[in-house]
């Protein structure tokens, strides 16, 4: 697909509206507020893509969360996420109205999505930026983090439009909601052929996180890595988690080896978290893992290995087995905790 | 020669610097890349074991790709010594500074080039560009069918099933050959190189190099000047330099030390 190459033809903030069962993802709200800010500064508007079936409401949703129109792709085909029929509609939704900048959530589907799809437009994407900017030329400025989070590298896409990229969950606010706040909603079709869904989901396993606090909320995180050894050794963490009224996160190895679910993931292809306090068990402190927690306000670490990466960013630290230290821990924390209500008691 | 009986699978391979290895240059703020060891891209060789596994059970043959400078032969020739059958290096002065767009492009065009695939496999990310588009950019210039961020495939006659790993769950794919996959990292343990790889490495003739010319790449569509991003600028982040106070010894007194210190410091209630 060849666009036209005059960028003055490109209007508009666009986002790439995910829905997943029934509800739009955060992201893509979060994003609504973005592109509003991004449109007032290039004296735009922003439009919302939603694929799907049975969505209306959530375009509905859409507007007042920002949205300025949302173009609607209606289809019981469209019900789950697949990568052909969801690039067709973007691209052919692109080529006709021409924006000039596309947001995508940066979740496995956005990144699939939008890698498959700037390929077939041949323009730019930025993948995974945490903020945004627009230039004195009135470019995007695509900020990521590159490197395991060492650096930020400022993206431009200067000669091709649209401007497209994917911005992590929870980096951005939620707008507020205006009920009632209205806009266009406009059908548009699309034309599929067989071969654009050769492709079937066949099951689908949730897991489900069971964990009232999310990490990326929560004041404390406790994290256990590939230390713990066993996914029972978990109940440890959970332990001291509640003494100190936080929840439980987990390095990549820790859940890829099954042992909690996906949503516990702290790190650069997980969640980037900034409690006031941060306490990592058995987990080494791999780059990829430092990159979703090295803003946080106190770095504890336990690990055995006084030479574990992780030592580098704590502030406090404990070389030894965690099987003996966290126990003690909790132990310790209780027994605080019960001579200083004995004190305020007899006071 | 007898057509080989089994699917041609063929792995997209990246050598990237050991990520642990980068450090930022204090005086310089910039990072310091020469010197620092590379290797190949971690999820890449959960690519590479996820076709040679379907080779040990299916047969046909694994072929693997780089696009690059040549020093980067050196990760075709670990591949080639896990067990693939053949590598090819496209390197050419004219794709340096290649985005993801061309890069995807080019490595279409090799995989056209090859002649003859059936399901080409990627990892799910690299640590030095971590986009994650190629594979799915190398599915859109191809125009066949894609399942990303997968664990485990399996082969059903002239069909694939994945299970692809997503925020909230496992989903089971299921597409017609070929198929670009993309392989998570730690989805299994890569084998390592066997002796009899390494001697057929050495012995030689199992890589192939190509120009853009060779393979008939367009010089107007790769290349930094044809590449729609730019890194304009790198900031390095300037994290707080934390004096870690380090606890050992006695596990009962570590802890203490450790909880005091926490508290003298207002990080916890007393
Ligand atoms: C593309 C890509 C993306 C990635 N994304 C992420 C990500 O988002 N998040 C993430 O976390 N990782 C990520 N990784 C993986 C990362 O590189 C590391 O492999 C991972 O973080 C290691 O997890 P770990 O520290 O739990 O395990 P290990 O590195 O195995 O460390 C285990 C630690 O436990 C210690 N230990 C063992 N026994 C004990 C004991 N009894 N008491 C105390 N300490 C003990 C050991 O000394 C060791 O330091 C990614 C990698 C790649 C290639
Ligand atoms: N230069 C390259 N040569 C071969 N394969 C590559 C190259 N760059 C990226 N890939 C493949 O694409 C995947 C994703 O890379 P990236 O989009 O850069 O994160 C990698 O894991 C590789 O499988």
């Amino acid at each position: 697909m060849t666009l036209p190459r005059d960028k003055s033809l490109y209007k508009g903030v666009w986002v790439f509206l995910e829905a997943r069962q029934g509800t739009l993802r955060d992201v893509s709200l979060q994003l609504l507020g973005e592109a509003r800010r991004l449109a007032d500064l290039r004296g735009t508007d922003v439009s919302g893509v939603l694929p799907g079936h049975a969505v209306e409401p959530l375009a509905r949703e859409a507007i007042e969360y920002g949205a300025d129109r949302v173009y609607l792709v209606e289809d019981p085909r469209l019900a789950s996420y697949r990568s052909r029929p969801y690039t067709k509609v973007m691209a052919s939704l692109i080529e006709r109205h021409r924006p000039e900048i596309v947001l995508f959530g940066a979740t496995k589907n956005g990144r699939d999505l939008g890698g498959r799809l700037h390929a077939v437009l041949e323009t730019g994407l930025a993948a995974d930026c945490v903020k945004f900017e627009i230039d004195k030329d009135g470019n995007l400025d695509m900020i990521r983090p590159s490197f395991g989070g060492k650096s930020l590298a400022h993206i431009l896409c200067k000669q091709h439009r649209p401007q497209m990229a994917s911005a992590r969950p929870n980096v951005f606010p939620k707008p507020p909601r205006k009920p009632g706040r209205t806009g266009e909603i406009l059908p548009e079709a699309v034309p599929f052929t067989e071969k654009d869904f050769d492709t079937t989901i066949a099951t689908f396993e949730e897991r489900r996180t069971g964990q009232e606090a999310k990490i990326e909320e929560a004041r404390i995180v406790v994290s256990g890595g590939y230390g713990l050894r066993d996914p029972k050794n978990f109940k440890m963490l959970e332990e001291l988690a509640a003494e100190l009224g936080g929840a439980v996160g987990a390095s990549r190895k820790a859940v890829d080896a099954g042992w909690v679910p996906k949503a516990y993931q702290v790190g650069q292809t997980g969640k980037t978290v900034r409690p006031k306090l941060y306490i990592a068990v058995g987990i080494s402190g791999a780059v990829q893992h430092l990159a979703g927690m090295q803003e946080s306000e106190k770095i504890v670490a336990v690990n055995l290995d006084h030479k574990a990466s992780i030592f580098e960013i704590a502030d406090y630290g404990i070389v030894g087995d965690l099987f003996q230290i966290v126990p003690e821990m909790v132990r310790q924390i209780r027994e605080r905790k019960a001579h200083r209500a004995v004190s305020v008691a007899t006071r | 020669m007898p057509e080989p009986k089994g699917p041609r699978s063929i792995v997209c391979i990246k050598q990237v610097p050991k990520a642990q290895e980068l450090q930022v240059d204090p005086v310089t703020n910039t990072l310091k890349r020469v010197g620092v060891p590379s290797e190949i891209n971690p999820p890449d060789r959960n690519a590479l074991e996820m076709a040679l596994q379907i080779k040990d059970k299916h047969g046909g043959e694994v072929f693997v790709v780089t696009m690059g400078p040549p020093v980067f032969t050196a990760a075709l020739e670990e591949a080639l010594a896990m067990g693939c059958d053949r590598a090819f290096l496209l390197t050419d002065r004219l794709l340096g500074g290649s985005d993801t767009v061309p890069t995807a492009y080019a490595l279409s065009e090799v995989i056209l080039k090859i002649g003859g695939y059936d399901l080409v496999f990627c990892g799910e990310e690299t640590t030095d560009a971590s986009t994650g588009h190629v594979g799915p950019g190398i599915a859109g210039h191809l125009d066949c069918a894609q399942i990303t961020y997968c664990s485990e495939a399996e082969l059903l006659g002239d069909r694939v099933r994945a299970r692809r790993a997503v925020e909230d769950g496992f989903e089971t794919w299921e597409c017609p050959l070929p198929c670009v996959i993309t392989v998570n990292f730690l989805s299994s343990q890569p084998r390592p190189e066997s002796l009899t790889g390494k001697i057929r490495v050495k012995r030689g003739g199992l890589i192939t190099t190509w120009s853009c010319a060779d393979v008939g790449i367009d010089p107007n569509k790769v290349g930094i000047r044809n590449s729609p991003t730019i890194v304009a600028k790198v900031d390095t982040v300037v994290l707080p330099d934390r004096k870690a106070k380090i606890f050992r010894g006695d596990p009962k007194e570590a802890v203490a030390n450790l909880l005091d210190a926490m508290v003298a410091d207002g990080v916890i209630a007393p």
